[in-house]
């Protein structure tokens, strides 16, 4: 079983929401990153998404496009992502780390070496946002080869057709994205995430996260209800980016830890809503 | 019988195994060979289908090529003529030179072939909001004035850096009622204006259209423009051969992201005896690294929904483009092109800055016809090529726009302020 089903398995034992925080490799350094993934986990993060920052990060909000920014002002490569998820495994070897990123960087590499690379990294899948089922075969079979999951978006606008072909070579755990827009962006509507998240659940066994929009623990704790994941990127990397701004970047795995012990209290102490649990 | 009807009739046999038969790409999924397709968040397919299946349907409604034929006619000035450079091309020495004269468009270029034919799209889609991405300003300006004239809500996305250096272009947009918003993030040039439209599109799918103003992003859209801007090579077809009793040895056209080339080559392409030629900007020099030549100088990969040549670095990031052009300055190309390219069907050379400048003073001088800087390339190519070649044969030049818009660039080149 991989790392990520373990986890969701675990969770779902024990009746709880998989609190998924987001950050930037390489925002404000590589440093702070390892510190900030050790740190998150501390404070009761389940699994980690990790972004790959990309020069034409389409899908994000101006708060990621910004840390992507400053990732790529360092130099930051998928080659220095896939080394720190090595360093992070030297003392961490249960919580799964995802990668979030563009195809171009994975194309440049090529499929077969990243999946192998990635693999021996100690990933346990990644979310390519711009590589849907129909252009991710080739993908598809590399990550499948090296046993590595590849997790999906699904959209308010997906229809059933969608959801069935997301379906079909999704794996880990999907992603829904609770609002019309990017990353960051407005004010979800949580009854109805609810329903499409019953919609989703219909045609698919996998676990479902939910994020965009998620800013403080009163919106995870709504979010938590529903979902079998509560996934916030942009509320953390806003608060990287004011510490790092101001010269503060020691502070940062300290203040996010405290930001995420938040969210963990909040999600733990929701109802969930009875049929999910 | 419609100006995008007519796409579908010349098709003739072709002898290359890629291309075998009549060229009939893309596929189903829009894919030129390898390149090409649907790379695009999950967020986006719903309005790319929705767009798709618009298309596909107009495409072939007599009602909708009525509206767009009489818009082309009345309001953009079609069909623009083919003029015979004759002082230009004796002055070469060699083959004779023919412009066709996008410059005459209302707007001064070919962008608006393709902004009419989406606006009236987004019409009868029920959109009310139409919003854009520009690098020179061209297309904005284009996209604004077709706006103006349907009662559309316009949005222009560019650049900072562009909003900068085209000021003309940014005042006639607002002039128009377009608002132009500023993008900061990135290299704040034409690819992040065209990362933002994405942005606003993901977030405002249910009343917006957008215009993506060349042959590159996800399917539908390298099809759809190449079908709108088909017209020019369509009408430049049928003139040479009134004119001169046979198709051109040559066609050539400049190439940024690809539209007004590939609106000339499209009718073209089973003629296998005419050789089609894209010029894109060597900036620099391609080998100062400073350029926007993916197709010359690039490699293999995905960016703004679709594969195809791009300017990268070796883990995948995008490059910052260079060209005097602020029109060609893309470090991506349209997927159509990366397929003639591979399949040898078209071929792609570069011209610097500086060959493109000579050119532009060259044709304003022996003809009174003062080009737009992105034309000035192709127009630099034909200016080698057409010595090489014998009196009798003809290039037929696709003149894309006009240089109104560039006189503070060159002045500035000259060492004047305007
Ligand atoms: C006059 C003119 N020609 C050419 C181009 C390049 O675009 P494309 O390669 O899509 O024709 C532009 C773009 O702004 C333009 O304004």
């Amino acid at each position: 079983m991989s790392r990520i089903q373990t986890t969701f398995e675990r969770l779902r034992e024990e009746g709880r929401t998989a609190l998924v925080p987001f950050v930037t490799a390489g925002d404000p350094d590589l440093e702070v990153s390892l510190a900030l993934m050790q740190q998150m986990v501390a404070a009761g993060a389940d699994l980690i998404e990790l972004g790959v920052p990309f020069s034409d990060p389409i899908a994000d909000g101006p708060v990621i496009q910004r840390a992507t920014e400053r990732a790529l002002a360092n130099g930051v490569s998928l080659r220095d992502v896939l080394a720190l998820v090595r360093r992070f495994r030297e003392t961490d070897r249960e919580t799964p780390v995802v990668l979030m990123g563009y195809l171009n960087p994975i194309e440049v590499m090529g499929s077969v070496p990243f999946a192998s690379a990635a693999r021996e990294a100690g990933i346990d899948g990644a979310l390519i946002v711009d590589a849907p089922p129909e252009e991710s075969h080739e993908l598809v079979a590399a990550m499948k080869t090296q046993g590595l999951d590849l997790v999906y978006l699904l959209a308010p606008t997906s229809d059933a057709a969608r959801i069935n072909a997301i379906g079909e070579v999704a794996s880990g755990f999907v992603y829904y994205v609770s609002v019309k827009g990017v990353t960051g962006a407005g004010n979800l509507d949580v009854e109805e995430v609810g329903g499409k998240l019953d919609a989703i659940r219909a045609q698919i066994a996998l676990p479902v996260g939910v994020g965009f929009g998620i800013k403080d623990a009163a919106t995870a704790a709504q979010v938590a209800q529903v979902a079998d994941a509560v996934i916030v990127g942009s509320a953390i990397v806003g608060q990287i980016e004011t510490l790092a701004g101001e010269g503060r970047a020691e502070e940062i795995a300290a203040t996010i830890g405290v930001f995420l012990g938040e969210l963990r209290t909040a999600i733990d102490t929701t109802d969930r809503v009875a049929e999910h649990v | 019988m419609g100006y995008v009807m007519a796409t579908r009739a010349d098709e003739i046999a072709t002898g290359d195994p890629a291309m075998a038969g009549p060229y009939r790409w893309p596929d189903a999924q829009g894919h030129f060979g390898p390149y090409g397709g649907l790379f695009v968040p999950e967020t986006l397919m719903h309005p790319l289908t929705e767009l798709r299946e618009a298309y596909e349907r107009y495409l072939d409604d007599p009602d909708f090529l009525r509206e767009l034929d009489a818009d082309l006619r009345d309001y953009v000035g079609r069909p623009s003529p083919v003029y015979h450079a004759e002082r230009w091309s004796r002055e070469l020495g060699g083959a004779q030179i023919f412009l066709k004269r996008e410059d005459l468009n209302h707007t001064g270029a070919h962008k608006v072939n393709n902004t009419i034919g989406q606006a009236l799209l987004a019409r009868r889609m029920g959109k009310t909001r139409i919003i854009a991405e520009t690098g020179a300003g061209q297309h904005g300006v284009a996209s604004a004035t077709v706006a103006a004239r349907l009662g559309l809500e316009c949005v222009v996305y560019m650049g900072e850096v562009d909003v900068a250096r085209q000021e003309a272009n940014v005042y006639r947009m607002r002039l128009l009622g377009a608002e132009v918003v500023a993008v900061k993030s990135g290299t704040r040039t034409l690819k992040d204006a065209l990362n933002e439209a994405m942005r606003d599109w993901v977030t405002n799918i249910d009343n917006t259209f957008y215009i993506i103003g060349t042959v590159a992003g996800p399917h539908p859209y390298p099809a759809m423009v190449r079908d709108f801007q088909s017209v020019i090579g369509r009408e430049a077809r049928g003139q040479m051969l009134e004119k001169t009793g046979r198709l051109p040895d040559v066609v050539m056209a400049c190439v940024g992201g690809g539209s007004n080339a590939i609106g000339l080559f499209h009718p073209f392409i089973d003629d296998q005896a005419v050789r089609m030629i894209g010029v894109e900007a060597a900036g620099d020099g391609l080998d100062t690294g400073r350029h926007a030549a993916p197709l010359c100088a690039g490699e293999r990969g995905v960016l703004h929904g679709n594969r195809t040549y791009l300017m990268e670095d070796e883990n995948g990031q995008i490059r910052e483009t260079h060209s005097i052009s602020a029109g060609l300055d893309y470090p991506g190309v349209g997927p159509e092109h990366a397929w003639l390219k591979d399949t040898g069907r078209a071929s792609y050379v570069a011209v610097t800055d500086d060959e493109a400048l000579a050119a532009f003073h060259g044709l304003t001088r022996t003809e009174g016809i003062i080009p737009a800087l992105e034309t000035s390339h192709a127009l630099a190519q034909a200016a080698k090529l057409a010595p090489t070649m014998a009196k009798d044969q003809s290039i037929l030049i696709n003149l894309s726009g006009r240089g109104d818009k560039d006189m503070q660039t060159v002045a500035r080149m000259d060492g004047l302020q305007l």
